[in-house]
């Protein structure tokens, strides 16, 4: 990751290097999060399940020991311009990542409802959305560390994958609903899967929309939209 | 420099093209910069820059200087104040001064005050002059401290006190423009709030100028910032883009503490 190394007080570069690595890490494990989830849902593995729902807390420990540097050092070092706007974003950044560590843990929680559901033709689907919301939620930590911008766009561009993947997904359970009355408890788990993967996505471009404003100090221009996913939600909660 | 969504609907002053030599040397290059009348305009840099020596071009300081030149257009309400027809005297009084160290005279609290006014002939007799002192002392927040001391040195006063009282001298003799050169420097961090706190009223009053070292008290002062570097003038903008997106790199450098 980039180092800053160019204060003239240098004990500064230390606590901004420092965020940055805390940041790092929290994206890293909330990234991790996410792929054991999914794991645990395609192989029904309650023992990873378990584990993603407890590592989860390391994530939360994270968000609060950068909120609490965050704050010191604006107290301490009165950053201006591009370093106040960099802890501004650090701040909401981990909120946003702790989100992220939630919607996987959540993702976990059903997999010991879901006994029946691995012959479910939407789990790989699922398992190639989660790939792709992974992808981003790495790339949009990764153009914070590198203060890059234009990565940040395109993971803004992409999340349109996402949000594409969802309204498939939202159709092929439902079809495999009306079909499979039986099941309708399992699908429903998994729309939620795929809701909450849809919203990892946003996440995900949230940041990369916080990334631009510290790189280039002016809001990103509002992106293209993709189709409304279809419950007609997804879009709206986003602002 | 950029100029974006910066204009100044009614600049009490006007500088356009200014140069500023010392002998040989050129101190200021080519400032072109506008001051508002209801704004507190700050100036930062680093030292050397020619903060000072800009602000100082304001009211013809720099005239105490033998070997100082100033070129280019500096006006006051459109008028040229380095024209042969401008009284230097009266235009100090219109673009009053206070300066990085209290400067009382040694004189009583009350004759700091009432020196400008008297022999600017504002007032006609000793109970105009009361009211003008009282008046310019309140307005300085000074008035409860000394009001019954007026007879006592302003030198006896403390720094926070004094500079006060510089102001309140300062604004006796009715000006449209204060010039404040590092005005709480040599102020302990309480005085320097009360001297912030002041210029927040006057402004409105009066248009008024700070050179300030302090980056966070042009922050917190001003709604304009100018950032000078090496004799010229880098950027100026509102004060809230200044401090949160500068569009220089060399502003940006020197705010955020990367600067040499």
């Amino acid at each position: 990751m980039a180092l800053t190394n160019d204060h003239t007080v240098k004990a500064f570069d230390e606590d901004l290097n420092r965020l940055r690595g805390l940041i790092s890490e929290m994206g890293g494990r909330a990234e991790q999060a996410l792929l054991q989830a999914m794991t645990s849902l395609s192989k029904g593995d309650l023992d990873l399940a378990a584990q993603v729902v407890r590592d989860d807390k390391k994530i939360d420990a994270l968000e609060a020991e950068v909120e609490q540097l965050a704050v010191q050092t604006i107290a301490l070092r009165a950053p201006m311009a591009d370093d106040l706007r960099e802890m501004i974003a650090a701040l909401k950044i981990v909120s946003v990542v702790e989100r992220i560590g939630d919607y996987a843990k959540n993702i976990a929680k059903r997999v010991a409802l879901m006994d029946q559901t691995r012959s479910i033709e939407a789990i790989p689907l699922l398992i190639s959305m989660s790939n792709i919301v992974a992808e981003l939620i790495h790339d949009a930590l990764d153009s914070f560390a590198a203060r890059d911008a234009e990565l940040a766009v395109r993971v803004t561009v992409r999340d349109k994958n996402v949000d594409d993947f969802y309204n498939s997904i939202f159709r092929t359970l439902v079809t495999f609903m009306m079909e499979n009355p039986k099941y309708i408890t399992e699908s429903a788990h998994l729309l939620f899967v795929a809701k909450n993967l849809e919203r990892m996505g946003d996440h995900a471009t949230n940041i990369a929309e916080m990334v631009y404003y510290v790189v280039t100090g002016d809001h990103m221009e509002e992106r293209e939209r993709g189709e409304q996913p279809e419950d007609g939600a997804a879009e709206q909660e986003q602002g | 420099m950029t100029q974006d969504d910066l204009t100044i609907a009614d600049p009490k002053m006007k500088a356009h093209g200014v140069n500023v030599f010392y002998g040989e040397k050129q101190a200021i290059n080519d400032v072109s910069i506008d001051v508002g009348t209801d704004l507190v305009t700050a100036f930062i840099g680093p030292s050397g820059c020619g903060k000072s020596t800009f602000l100082r071009s304001l009211n013809r300081m720099n005239d105490t200087v033998a070997s100082a030149k100033v070129t280019g257009q500096i006006e006051l309400d459109g008028e040229d104040i380095y024209a042969p027809s401008m009284d230097v005297v009266q235009l100090r009084a219109r673009v009053g001064m206070v300066f990085q160290k209290p400067n009382p005279f040694p004189k009583s609290i009350y004759d700091n005050v009432g020196y400008g006014p008297r022999i600017h002939g504002l007032a006609p007799n000793k109970a105009d002059l009361d009211v003008i002192v009282e008046r310019a002392l309140v307005r300085a927040g000074l008035w409860d401290e000394v009001k019954d001391r007026l007879a006592e040195s302003g030198t006896a006063l403390s720094g926070g006190q004094q500079q006060r009282l510089c102001i309140a001298r300062a604004i006796a003799v009715d000006p449209e423009v204060i010039l404040m050169d590092e005005p709480c420097s040599a102020l302990d961090p309480i005085a320097t709030a009360k001297i912030e706190e002041l210029i927040h009223e006057l402004r409105g009053k009066y248009a008024i100028v700070i050179v300030t070292h302090n980056m966070q008290q042009a922050a917190r002062v001003s709604q304009r910032t100018a950032f000078f570097h090496l004799g010229t003038l880098v950027e100026y903008g509102k004060t809230t883009d200044i401090f949160t997106n500068p569009k220089q790199e060399r502003t940006k450098d020197y705010i955020t503490g990367r600067y040499g």
